[in-house]
């Protein structure tokens, strides 16, 4: 790593930099600084081109017109190889590790310099390194142990390890609780401090206005602004990304009557070797209304949604959907009371769409079977996904389309747009919004909320606090498959919400208060 | 430096050029070793057409061959298409036809009418029953299949060699272990001089693509082929979809065992399946699953069998020199298909990154 320079030297630029495929292009003669100890925020909608300037910059492709310099020099990058030599490390949003080893090994694989996997002076390099920018890393633990934060940590350190001092992170805070963002952030800052630019892609408006010390935005593969992010606001920076005047807030419906629906009493799911993922967990659903479920991924929530919708063995305890207990169920029977689960898992495809099938056999996953006789009935299930294509504005070339091949937020409202338009009776959705864009995220918004005016009960899992509180009427907090507490978002503030997340009771955070 | 690259969407052109290419690589190869044995490799290309189309006689052969290798290619596919990887359609083909003689010997003297569906359903159900002990491990205890299936085709294939020196043993065959001639009631009867089978597989391939691709079964076997918990979610009945599913496709390699031993061995052997359940694999993969298509690759494979075993007469060639030609035509096909599935990058002097 070399710091001879001095501290405001700009590290990376580019100019009129290029790329096409087939006839799209993808980005159109961008140019973009990055200058030593500045944190720049990318910020834009799914497509507008944000991945495909990053992998010209980490040598994953090629650019078409334009040149990159870094460190002042011309470069040419044939790999991404060539760029890590040239001092740019990628850290990618799906982690690249090997499971079964250390931290250590992870590090240094592929780049060790004699036959000895780890030497004492590799360790002590790595170490000195890591207490250099403020790392938390325990070099001897196996990836398998490691909870996402700390395996974004071990990327972090194996591109420091192989002397990159510009780091790109591709929406790194996509899949951490609050206090691993945090953390994040801190290193971040370490890095600026200490010389190093770093790139982060995103989309989160409010982490951009933390972090960053400029905003770049992109639109359908133009540089639209480059701004000072302390002379900008939320507003500014969605403008730009959207291309027109966004409305930011999201609506909070008021129902005044109210019905129970759902009732659960004393949930308890246990998984295969008796640990209790959901233990004793008892609330009530209204017709009409949105109850958030917010904790750190893992908290139960994937479980509570698995067993509502007759996919988890219950081990204990009683659901009562409008008086009668539907535990012991099919999952068939359950859909047809008109419960309807879209669950958005972190790939997006795992459940609840089958990737290589056309949008119109998408669209009849959960009905199929209720047209007479032995055949499918395609006919009118295409009728009926011309309509959500049109309802939903999905960007498709036509019902026959695989839906492997639609962009994340198209797939995303199919997804949505087939549960809403089998006019559910209890709607449980979750993580609707990952990784969307902010035009489709407040599309999606906007749909919970017609079901919710229609009467609707929504069971909304999320973990944005910001759109929880804003959209949902009460928050049940998990934490370790416990609820501990469930709040009126009228009265509550995120920072209570945090607590309850981390383990607090209502009791407890009262006693801090008093 | 090399890198490979996996492929988005394969044109249909392209897929056609890449295996059109491959086949004439495996000539050109072969024409080597043609040369090398001391014979003209055109003279050899053209008499293998020859023995496999040129006269009515071998014609009808080929087809004959083509036969047994579309239904079972038809029964393989279904597995497949739930990504049950289902290799023990050898093992299916002979339970079946062992269900089929079970008739045929005990009940000799019915009219055909009678006889012959008997013997279809008993092919049916052994090779059915046969394949559903994999599908029942898999089904319950999430077993892996491909071994249980490959194993089970080395059980079926010693207990009809069981049968053969033991409780079947024909007593008029001068001590020599073979299971007794069918009577002709037990003999699939001829349409246009070759035997039924043909009708019998071209009625089974429109069946199996309507049931695959319109009916609610075939939409669920393939939403359980591409995720079981999204089919889960569907509210499918997975193991019982998995069961029913390996049952049928077992029950198509066992009626191809019934027809072959009823119209072409006209006995129970141990050599009743020639290696068809294992090319099956092969024809089923290369026809991409497809029904048309299954006919197609069949008829193609039927007649290179055809062919190089007209060659072994025609010019005194070893039968293992013939089979090297078969290998080299199947290596080449197959591992076209990595050109379909992967892309070749090739990068020269990966020079540093600064120039």
């Amino acid at each position: 790593m070399s710091h001879t320079s001095p501290p405001s030297e700009t590290l990376i630029k580019t100019k009129n930099l290029t790329k096409r495929f087939g006839r799209v292009l993808a980005n159109d003669a961008i140019n973009f600084k990055v200058k030593r100890g500045e944190i720049y925020a990318l910020l834009g909608e799914n497509g507008a081109g944000k991945s495909t300037l990053m992998n010209m910059l980490s040598g994953v492709y090629t650019p078409d017109e334009g040149e990159i310099r870094v460190h002042g020099k011309r470069v040419f990058f044939r790999s991404p190889e060539d760029s890590i030599r040239c001092g740019i490390g990628m850290i990618y949003q799906h982690f690249k590790l090997i499971e079964v080893m250390t931290a250590l090994e992870n590090i240094i694989i592929g780049h060790r310099e004699n036959l000895f996997v780890t030497t004492p002076k590799i360790r002590r390099r790595v170490l000195e390194i890591a207490r250099r920018y403020g790392l938390p890393l325990d070099p001897d633990k196996k990836v398998y142990d490691m909870s996402v934060g700390e395996k974004q940590t071990v990327e972090i350190m194996k591109v420091l390890y192989r002397g990159a001092d510009i780091l790109i992170l591709d929406e790194p805070t996509a899949v951490l609780t609050p206090q691993e963002i945090k953390n994040l952030f801190a290193i971040l800052r370490r890095m600026k401090e200490e010389g190093c630019g770093v790139i982060i892609i995103t989309h989160k408006l409010h982490e951009v206005m933390e972090i960053s010390d400029w905003v770049t935005v992109l639109r359908k593969g133009q540089n639209v602004g480059s701004v000072k992010t302390s002379e900008t606001s939320y507003k500014q920076l969605a403008d730009l990304m959207v291309g027109r005047s966004l409305d930011l807030s999201i609506e909070h419906v008021h129902i005044e009557e109210k019905t129970p629906v759902l009732e659960v009493r004393g949930l308890t799911l246990t998984d295969h070797e008796h640990v209790k993922k959901i233990d004793s967990v008892s609330f009530t659903l209204f017709s009409g209304e949105v109850l958030g479920v917010a904790g750190i991924s893992g908290s139960g929530q994937k479980e509570l949604c698995e067993a509502l919708a007759g996919l988890y063995p219950v081990h204990a305890g009683k659901i009562f959907y409008k008086g009668e207990n539907i535990v012991g169920l099919s999952s068939r029977e359950i859909i047809d009371k008109g419960i309807t689960m879209s669950f958005i898992p972190e790939d997006r495809l795992g459940m609840g769409l089958v990737a290589s099938m056309d949008l119109t056999d998408n669209v009849i996953l959960k009905d199929y079977y209720r047209s007479p006789g032995p055949f499918v009935d395609r006919k009118s299930a295409q009728e009926k996904t011309i309509k959500i294509i049109e309802d939903f504005n999905i960007q498709t070339p036509g019902p026959h389309h695989p839906v492997k091949l639609l962009s994340g937020g198209n797939i995303q409202k199919v997804l949505l747009g087939r549960e809403i338009m089998s006019r559910p009776h209890l709607l449980i959705t979750a993580y609707p919004t990952r990784g969307l864009d902010i035009a489709s995220s407040y599309l999606i918004y906007d749909y919970i909320n017609r079901e919710k005016k229609k009467g609707t009960p929504i069971l909304y899992v999320g973990e944005d606090l910001d759109v929880l509180l804003e959209l949902c009427d009460r928050i049940m907090v998990l934490c370790d498959g416990k609820v501990t507490g469930v709040v009126d978002t009228d009265e509550t503030t995120k920072e209570t919400l945090g607590l309850l997340m981390a383990g607090e009771t209502l009791e407890s955070i009262e006693r801090m208060n008093a | 430096m090399i890198q490979i690259v996996k492929k988005g969407e394969t044109s249909k052109k392209k897929k056609i050029l890449i295996h059109i290419s491959a086949l004439s690589f495996a000539l050109l190869t072969a024409s080597l070793f043609i040369l090398i044995m001391g014979h003209s490799p055109l003279k050899v290309y053209l008499s293998m057409i020859q023995g496999a189309f040129g006269t009515s006689y071998r014609l009808s052969e080929t087809i004959v061959k083509t036969i047994p290798l579309v239904i079972t290619s038809l029964g393989i596919a279904l597995a497949f298409r739930m990504k049950f990887w289902n290799i023990g359609a050898e093992g299916q083909i002979i339970m079946g036809a062992f269900g089929a003689s079970w008739f045929a010997l005990s009940y000799p003297h019915l009219p055909s009418w009678i006889l012959l569906p008997l013997m279809a359903l008993g092919g049916l159900i052994g090779g059915g029953l046969w394949a559903l002990i994999p599908a029942f491990f898999r089904a319950r205890f999430r077993t892996n299949e491909t071994i249980f299936t490959l194993m089970l085709n080395y059980i079926a294939l010693k207990w009809i060699t069981y049968l053969q020196n033991g409780p079947w043993k024909d007593p008029g065959a001068l001590g020599f272990p073979k299971i007794p001639n069918f009577h002709e009631h037990a003999v699939l009867p001829r349409l246009f001089g070759i035997h039924i089978g043909w009708l019998i597989a071209l009625v089974l391939v429109a069946l199996s693509a309507l049931f695959i691709n319109r009916t609610k079964k075939g939409y669920e076997i393939q939403v359980i082929g591409e995720s079981e918990n999204t089919a889960r979610y569907a509210g499918i009945n997975v193991p019982g979809t998995i069961l029913t599913t390996i049952f049928l496709s077992g029950a198509l390699c066992g009626l191809t065992g019934m027809i072959e031993a009823s119209a072409i061995n006209k006995t129970l052997s141990v050599e009743i399946t020639g290696g068809v359940g294992y090319t099956a694999i092969i024809t089923a993969w290369l026809a991409n699953l497809k029904e048309p298509l299954i006919i197609v690759v069949s008829f193609l494979f039927a007649a290179m069998i055809q062919g190089s075993s007209y060659i072994q007469m025609a010019f005194q060639i070893p039968q293992s020199a013939a089979e090297i030609l078969q290998g080299l035509i199947l290596f080449f096909v197959l591992g076209s298909e990595f050109f379909i599935r992967y892309r070749i990058h090739i990068r020269r002097n990966p020079v540093k990154g600064v120039s």
